[in-house]
């Protein structure tokens, strides 16, 4: 009698806080990520708004925020040093709790399992901690708000020494810098356990009949997602833990000697600022591939549905997932062509940094070509997808600029640099957020969104980031350096008619967003009832219940007979055929 | 000229329903040599077997990234004082790899004797000889603060502490798996399961292992 | 729907493609002799990436009108040649742009970091600290005087920290706030950072390059017009990070020897 391999066993949970609050379901996990994933971008798109009205309108006094620091924004009108703690904590929230959460961690959660006929994750207590680690690390990360002279200054990315030497570097670098890398320690520590539990899961717990190659797409886009995830957040861990060292135990693991700031001889020496780099950057590639990856398998899942046909090839898009997973473990000094690494390393990063592109093009091209000869029904959801490979594109095509070190010696630290990476992860990741919410809404809810609401949303969400975000390239051109709180450079002013035009287009475009968010709520409430499978979808998330049952499949457990996207057979009775059918389909 | 996009549907033997094993395949996909390409036999492990292998992947990566910092760090700054390894450590060394031994009689007793009482009795001898590395490593701090190394004082002492700390809490974890692990031998029916076994056992050799890898490179770099 | 979809994208396309073309923002006219590689190197890749931007974005439209709202029973039909026409096709067209682009790119890049400065280049060491840029001239002993962090005193301006009683070699050297050259000879830019990470920026020159405390780095280059420039910071360093500036003076050769012996009489 052979170990059957299943999740560990756990009774249907009693009481709310053990079926809402410490639930072991990964359905609940998943939407508990979802959640703060949502938390977390409202605050995020806040503080965007915050720093674009600054940058145009710096003497006007913002309602609210003399509240929320009384030194940061004194009448409600932010000093230089606020600008950048706002921003810092703009883009911690969104890369890490926002970008890393909700495509991988929340959708991931709630449907690997299911996509795969399992009952559960492999480990659900340590799913459960995942989840509450996490929220730990997001906690800790919003005091560094209230703390203190405030959030630390330096970026998300923290370079040393400015993030290592302590409150003389700056406001906020204090106690909000050691909270900053208390929480993203913290918060590595939830995504390795995520991460081991997605692993686990899509290695041991696929039901009969599934075998690796019948995955779904989004569901081999998890898969390698967490296998990225759990090594560059292994990485990022000890890169934390020695930051905070350096800050609090007077170590020097990236500060050399002889440094004044602020007038003080700092004790340190001996340490290497570009090692912070290195170690950061080594996480940090693979993580923005962390974010698209996950958008990368939605949006091709809901295209295969909307078109009613597969992609013209499962294994090239899988094989270029993967592909592109490598890849991204050695490409990370294309961040520091110009920071004072050896210039030959450069050079050498530059090559996989161009190469990278041939499996993003290959993907384009296949989701283009898959698009040829389709039924392709237009939702909220593909509309939302065909807006991914608009915007994946967008951004793909100025990162080209970027791999060459010669071209990034002037674009470098520019306003291009931000609207490269806006595009792709700030937009094209989010419509992938979105695509999936539109498309799988009805089966965690059991209700429907509006179509309506959601297309008015895609129209207006489309637009306005195209407003938003392709200017910024067109400032990069014009040397407009980033991280910048006012613009009083000669040869900056004149551009703030750009400016003006790309935060009236943020603040348009944010407040289309109200839209999605009474569309959310409103549709769980009141929404029209939906049905297993109104899509008319094939993968195993559509034959069970919506919402699921706590085991998923009611007791069942799914055989699977063929790969999951069988639309259009010639000679079915429909045109499409369930994952769990054994009726005859094209092999 | 348009061309059909599937085959046309197999209309020899309509699928035969999968058999009783039939199942995942693990990280193996495989279909049985019947030739039937509908069903799949069931190789799956357990999942904390996979699960264990995972984690050691995490925490190679970690202690990588580690000896990558040394490595960068020791090659950017001339103020790198030689550490004289406290000869501590080598007694520390021989107790961890003893526990191994340990750990393997223990476990083996266990699984091919089913004999609970002398296994759990080489389980608390693991348990012991960790206890007695955790406390060593302690000592070898103690050794070089009375040297006057601290954790701030040079870049490579740093290291040092930092290297054999975070080992030290990994394998504090290790000895909380280990306890976790006799407690389910404890009482009048024990319920290991062999996957947590296989599991905790992985884990603790790797410590070992881990060990002597970091041994060799503060040998070598300190 | 899906037809408003395909005109949009379009549109969308195209409005973005305008400034590019028209060349509406657009670098500065370049003043160095290695940034014309640069610019030829951004210009061949404006083409290439704008020409598969269009493209892709066309395609995308021109799918998406023609395939969307067909009726229930339309026939699926598979692209010609499949996954493996396409896979090639992007092996093929990508991987020869890499190429073209790579190999390009060595050129303009070793003329800025493997190539040694002239032999007559002009040192001038760069600071870089909260909030601003200093830059020292050797004096005519050619030589740069060491430097103290402890001795450095922003009120009485020693910014570099050097201790002119007891170095003989920084007696003469000559500090300022603003950094003029000659024109059309070469500049060799020490880099020191005081404090933390700072970036040193002209857009004109098409140069770029981090400072990073506790490394010496250097950067070579020559103008090849006369005018004034902005020095920018560009490695985030604090609360002034934005008005981290000094001005770059290009001049004549006996312009420049009469400001330095002005800048020696100041000191």
């Amino acid at each position: 009698m052979h170990d059957h391999a299943q999740a560990a066993q756990h009774a249907a949970p009693t009481g709310f806080i053990r079926k809402y609050v410490f639930s072991l379901d990964h359905k609940v996990i998943g939407k508990q990520y979802y959640g703060l994933g949502l938390l977390a971008v409202l605050i995020g798109m806040v503080l965007s708004w915050l720093m674009r009205i600054h940058l145009v309108w710096p003497n006007t006094p913002i309602p609210g925020l003399g509240l929320l620091s009384k030194t940061g924004a004194p009448g409600g009108v932010m000093t230089p040093e606020y600008y950048l703690q706002l921003m810092t904590m703009h883009g911690t929230l969104m890369v890490f709790f926002v970008l890393t959460n909700v495509p991988f961690a929340g959708f991931g959660n709630y449907f690997l399992p299911i996509q795969i006929g399992a009952e559960d994750m492999a480990f659900p207590r340590f799913n459960m901690m995942s989840f509450w680690t996490t929220f730990v690390a997001f906690l800790v990360l919003m005091a560094a708000f209230f703390v203190g002279d405030g959030p630390p200054l330096a970026g998300w990315t923290a370079y040393a020494p400015l993030s290592a030497v302590g409150a003389d570097s700056g406001p906020g670098e204090a106690v909000g810098q050691t909270l900053w890398a208390i929480s993203i320690a913290i918060f590595c520590i939830g995504q390795l356990l995520g991460s081991l539990n997605f692993i686990a899961t899509t290695l041991d717990l696929r039901t009969k009949g599934m075998t690796l190659a019948r995955m779904p797409v989004s569901t081999w886009a998890w898969f390698i997602t967490s296998c990225i995830g759990l090594l560059a957040f292994a990485v990022l861990l000890p890169a934390c833990l020695l930051l905070i060292l350096d800050r609090v135990a007077g170590t020097s693991f990236f500060i050399p000697a002889n440094l004044v700031v602020s007038d003080h001889l700092q004790p340190h020496s001996g340490g290497s600022p570009l090692l912070w780099q290195h170690l950061f950057w080594f996480f940090g590639h693979p993580e923005v591939y962390i974010a698209i990856l996950p958008a990368m398998g939605i949006i091709s899942h809901v295209l295969i549905t909307s078109m009613r046909r597969p992609l013209l090839s499962h294994r090239v898009v899988i094989a270029c997932m993967m592909s592109i997973g490598f890849l991204s473990y050695m490409v990370w000094g294309h961040h520091m062509f110009v920071s004072g690494m050896n210039p030959a390393s450069s050079l050498a990063f530059s090559f996989p940094t161009l190469i990278i592109t041939i499996p993003a093009t290959i993907l384009t091209l296949i989701w283009l070509g898959s698009l040829y000869g389709s039924r392709l029904q237009i939702t909220a959801a593909s509309l939302f997808s065909l807006g991914f490979i608009s915007m994946f594109v967008s951004g793909g095509v100025s990162g080209f600029f970027l791999a060459q070190p010669s071209i990034d010696i002037y674009l470098h630290a520019t306003y291009f640099v931000v609207g490269h990476f806006h595009m792709v992860m700030g937009v094209a990741a989010i419509f992938g957020m979105f695509a999936g919410t539109y498309f799988w809404f009805p089966k965690m809810t059991g209700r429907m969104m509006s179509e309506k609401l959601g297309k008015l949303h895609f129209w207006l969400t489309l637009v306005g980031t195209y407003c938003i975000f392709m200017p910024f390239h067109y400032l990069g051109l014009a040397g407009n350096v980033r991280r910048y709180s006012s613009f009083v450079d000669d040869f900056m002013k004149p551009l703030m008619p750009v400016h003006k035009f790309m935060t009236i287009a943020a603040l348009l475009t944010g407040a289309a967003q109200l839209i999605f968010l009474y569309n959310l709520i409103h549709s769980r409430f009141r929404g029209a009832p939906a049905s297993a499978n109104p899509w008319e979808a094939t993968s195993l998330e559509w034959t069970t219940a919506s919402p699921p049952p706590v085991d998923n499949f009611g007791g069942k457990h799914p055989v699977v007979y063929h790969d999951p996207y069988q639309y259009s057979v010639e000679g079915a009775a429909k045109d499409y055929i369930m994952q769990d059918s054994p009726e005859p389909a094209a092999d | 000229m348009a061309t059909v996009t599937q085959a046309p549907p197999n209309t020899g033997s309509p699928a035969k329903p999968p058999g009783d094993n039939a199942g995942g395949g693990g990280w193996r996909s495989l279909v049985p040599a019947d030739g039937n390409p509908h069903t799949t036999r069931d190789y799956s492990p357990p999942p904390a077997r996979t699960g264990i292998w995972v984690g050691l992947a995490a925490i190679t990566m970690s202690f990588a990234a580690f000896t990558s910092a040394l490595v960068v760090g020791k090659g950017s700054t001339l103020a790198w004082p030689h550490i004289e390894l406290p000869s501590v450590l080598y007694f520390n060394t021989l107790a961890l790899i003893s526990s191994s031994g340990t750990l393997e009689i223990a476990r083996r007793r266990f699984t091919r004797n089913g004999e609970t009482a002398a296994a759990r009795l080489w389980f608390y001898a693991t348990l012991g000889l960790g206890l007695i590395f955790v406390s060593g490593q302690y000592s070898a701090w103690l050794q070089l603060r009375s040297e006057g190394l601290y954790l701030a004082t040079s870049p490579s002492s740093s290291y040092f502490y930092v290297l054999t700390a975070v080992h030290a809490l990994h394998v504090l974890g290790g000895l909380g798996g280990l306890s976790r692990l006799v407690a389910k031998l404890t009482g009048p029916v024990p319920s290991l399961r062999r996957s947590t076994l296989y599991a905790t056992s992985c884990y603790w050799h790797f410590m070992g292992l881990l060990w002597l890898y970091l041994l060799l490179v503060l040998w070598m770099k300190l | 729907m899906g037809k408003f979809f395909a005109i949009t994208i379009v549109i969308i396309a195209l409005a973005s493609a305008v400034p590019i073309v028209r060349h509406t923002w657009a670098p500065p006219q370049n003043i160095s002799v290695h940034g014309s590689a640069i610019d030829d190197q951004m210009s061949e890749t404006m083409v290439e990436a704008g020409f598969s931007f269009l493209a892709a974005q066309f395609v995308l439209a021109v799918l998406v009108w023609k395939f969307s709202s067909r009726p229930r029973d339309a026939k699926v039909t598979k692209f010609p040649g499949g996954a493996k026409g396409l896979v090639i096709a992007a092996l093929i067209l990508v991987g020869s742009e890499i190429l073209a682009l790579g190999i390009l790119g060595q050129k303009a890049w070793a003329s800025v970091y493997f190539t040694p400065p002239a032999a007559n280049a002009i040192p001038v060491q760069v600071q870089a600290g909260q909030f601003a840029f200093y830059f020292r001239y050797p004096g005519p002993d050619g030589k740069f005087g060491p430097l103290h962090p402890e001795k450095i005193d922003e009120a009485n301006q020693n910014f570099f920290g050097v201790d002119v009683d007891h170095d003989p070699e920084s007696k003469d050297d000559i500090v300022t706030a603003e950094l003029a050259i000659p024109v059309n000879r070469d500049v060799h830019l020490l880099m020191h950072s005081k404090d933390l990470g700072h970036s040193f920026y002209v857009r004109e020159l098409r140069i770029q390059q981090d400072f990073v405390p506790g490394l010496d780095l250097s950067l070579h280059f020559t103008a090849t017009k006369t005018g004034k420039y902005e020095i920018v910071c560009t490695q985030l360093c604090g609360l002034g990070h934005y008005n981290m500036k000094a001005y770059l003076e290009v001049m004549p050769q006996e312009n420049f020897d009469k400001w330095l012996a002005q800048q020696a009489a100041l000191q």
